[in-house]
């Protein structure tokens, strides 16, 4: 069994890392701060933490103007809260003025999966892929988690960062690199391609697995940037295999299936099958029950590889 | 402290000519918003030319005092004045709101030298606000931060969020000036959104209420001082304010809030200010 670790304790430990490193980060939250995870930052750092109360609209504004004056701030609150309740604030006052704030999706896709609709946030992406000036991250798993808030505190500009509740497996490639913009070639392979974005990664790279005992090479791309895409090495995939399908924990529309189709139809059209949330809402329940019942069905990640080689 | 009959001549004639600037770019651009542009003069004129620490050489000095126009509508007074104090040259008014203008319909920080932030939709300015003046705290920087609002404006959640946080933080260094003008796009506030006591609201989130005059330079100068002793807690001015202000047809009425000035309106405009018929 691989290790399992939390992404929003990865979060919040690799925050408290980030403050000792850089006195400039200050990190905002809107009353979920024992649940997201930044309450470790504000334990650690109680001068720079600032809890806003159930008012994600005033504290996304109140980021910007920390940006205006130099500090780094982290807006923290649940996924769908900071892009719909707050997302005319972070339009108008982030992603326009280009200013430097970290916008920290928590609970994102399914993973608050008990609390149900409500608190899911199942196209977020769709709405920060859209945004002008916004670069678009999604963690995945602890190693990528702590690498990714080292880079975007680094990175001059908004960042959405979304994260996940849940334990999840830890890749075992430790060493892989994580740069802003550059996905990750995970495994090689030259019949088909899984492109893959979150949490789903360990699930792509299983299914990677299964396909081989078939006689099928399938490569594993982890896009861990939306925005900018890595529009090179999905064009190499285009070109070097036979077909792409898509993994994510999200709308089956302006996702990462959505930026790969835009990718793929311009430069080199392949066939792409999509492994999404097929624009509906969930419900509550266990979430790998809800993986499977949303997203994963009854191994799609093969059963769309294997259509693909049909063809 | 109280002004001398020079500083009084002088703010006089200053606000004049920035009442004449703002009705031609309107003007010139035919399109705009006149209504809350005049009745906002005195407020954005008071604290770029009396109270602000600004370097208008050095637009991004970090001990700077902060404005915001969190009604951005107002745009072509900030414009006015900034380009009044030396941020740009003041020909360049005549580009407001046009086709590759650095002077956007609203409010551009990435544009325009001088403005602190981007506004335009309402209900932003006081968080934001919020947002700087932590900053400077946490900076041990001493510098203020302004943010116009309007009365319509409090129709939005947000400014009331921004009243409570402000109020918790202890933010002596955040000024709020609410332009109490009494009109909103779509007619009398009392109509289309009665607000009820607007200075008990206020004091009831926790804030310093000081009334005054808006179109008295003195009277605002001196709300500021007060403002300023305040230790731990925010101070709003409420400015009583005319719409539509200095020019007789556009006073007291919501119709001017973005209308078109035709010709003839102009030159009646023009005419009423050089001679301040109703000053």
């Amino acid at each position: 069994m691989p290790k399992m670790v939390a992404i929003r304790d990865s979060f919040g430990q690799a925050l408290v890392e980030l403050g000792r490193e850089n006195s400039e980060i200050v990190v905002l939250d809107a009353d979920v701060s024992s649940s997201t995870k930044t309450a470790l930052f504000g334990k650690a750092f109680p001068d720079r933490f600032f809890n806003f109360g159930i008012a994600e609209a005033n504290m996304m504004d109140a980021a910007a103007g920390f940006a205006t004056a130099g500090k780094i701030p982290f807006a923290s609150t649940f996924g769908f809260l900071t892009v719909l309740r707050a997302g005319e604030q972070l339009r108008s006052s982030i992603a326009y003025p280009k200013l430097n704030v970290k916008i920290c999706g928590a609970y994102g896709g399914l993973s608050d999966s008990y609390d149900g609709v409500s608190h899911q946030s199942v196209y977020d992406l769709a709405i920060m892929r859209a945004t002008p000036n916004m670069t678009v991250v999604v963690a995945s798993d602890d190693i990528l988690t702590r690498k990714a808030v080292k880079a975007v505190a680094q990175y001059h500009g908004p960042v959405y960062l979304r994260l996940c509740r849940n334990e999840v497996p830890v890749l075992e490639n430790e060493d892989r690199t994580f740069e802003i913009g550059k996905g990750i070639l995970l495994r090689d392979g030259s019949d088909v391609t899984i492109i893959v974005t979150g949490i789903l990664v360990s699930k792509a790279l299983d299914a990677a697995e299964r396909l081989k005992e078939e006689g099928i090479q399938a490569r594993v791309i982890e896009i861990h940037t939306l925005k900018p895409l890595d529009e090179e090495l999905i064009i190499k995939a285009a070109h070097e295999t036979r077909g792409i399908v898509t993994v994510e924990e999200h709308s089956s529309i302006g996702g990462l299936g959505s930026a790969v189709a835009e990718c793929v139809v311009q430069h080199c059209p392949v066939r792409v099958e999509m492994v999404a949330i097929r624009d509906t809402f969930a419900e509550t329940g266990p979430y790998d029950a809800l993986l499977e019942k949303y997203v994963l069905t009854n191994h799609l990640i093969e059963r769309n590889c294997r259509k693909l080689l049909e063809i | 402290m109280s002004y001398s009959r020079e500083k009084k001549e002088y703010f006089r004639k200053l606000n004049r000519e920035i009442r004449l600037a703002v009705v031609k770019m309107i003007y010139e651009a035919r399109t705009g918003h006149c209504g809350g542009s005049l009745s906002a003069i005195e407020l954005v004129t008071t604290l770029y030319f009396d109270k602000m620490k600004v370097d208008p050489s050095n637009p991004k000095w970090e001990n700077r005092d902060r404005f915001i126009a969190s009604k951005g509508h107002c745009a072509p007074t900030l414009y006015a004045v900034l380009a009044e104090k030396g941020y740009f040259p003041k020909p360049e008014l005549s580009t407001f709101r046009r086709f590759n203008s650095n002077l956007q319909g609203h409010p551009d920080l990435l544009k325009t030298p001088g403005v602190d932030m981007s506004t335009g939709s309402l209900g932003h300015g006081p968080s934001v606000g919020i947002g700087m003046a932590l900053a400077s705290r946490l900076s041990q920087r001493d510098y203020y931060v302004y943010v116009l609002i309007g009365c319509g404006e409090m129709n939005e959640g947000q400014i009331w969020e921004a009243a409570m946080a402000a109020a918790k933080f202890k933010l002596d260094h955040l000024i709020v000036l609410l332009d109490y003008n009494r009109y909103q796009l779509d007619g009398a506030m009392d109509e289309i959104m009665p607000l009820g006591d607007v200075a008990a609201k206020w004091r009831s989130f926790g804030w310093n209420v000081i009334e005054v005059n808006g179109h008295d330079p003195e009277d605002i100068s001196e709300g500021l001082d007060q403002a300023h002793k305040m230790k731990d807690i925010p101070s709003i001015l409420i400015a009583r304010t005319v719409k539509g202000k200095g020019v007789s047809f556009m006073e007291n009425t919501h119709v001017w809030h973005g209308k078109q000035i035709s010709e003839q309106e102009y030159a009646q405009a023009v005419k009423e200010l050089a001679e301040e018929i109703h000053a």
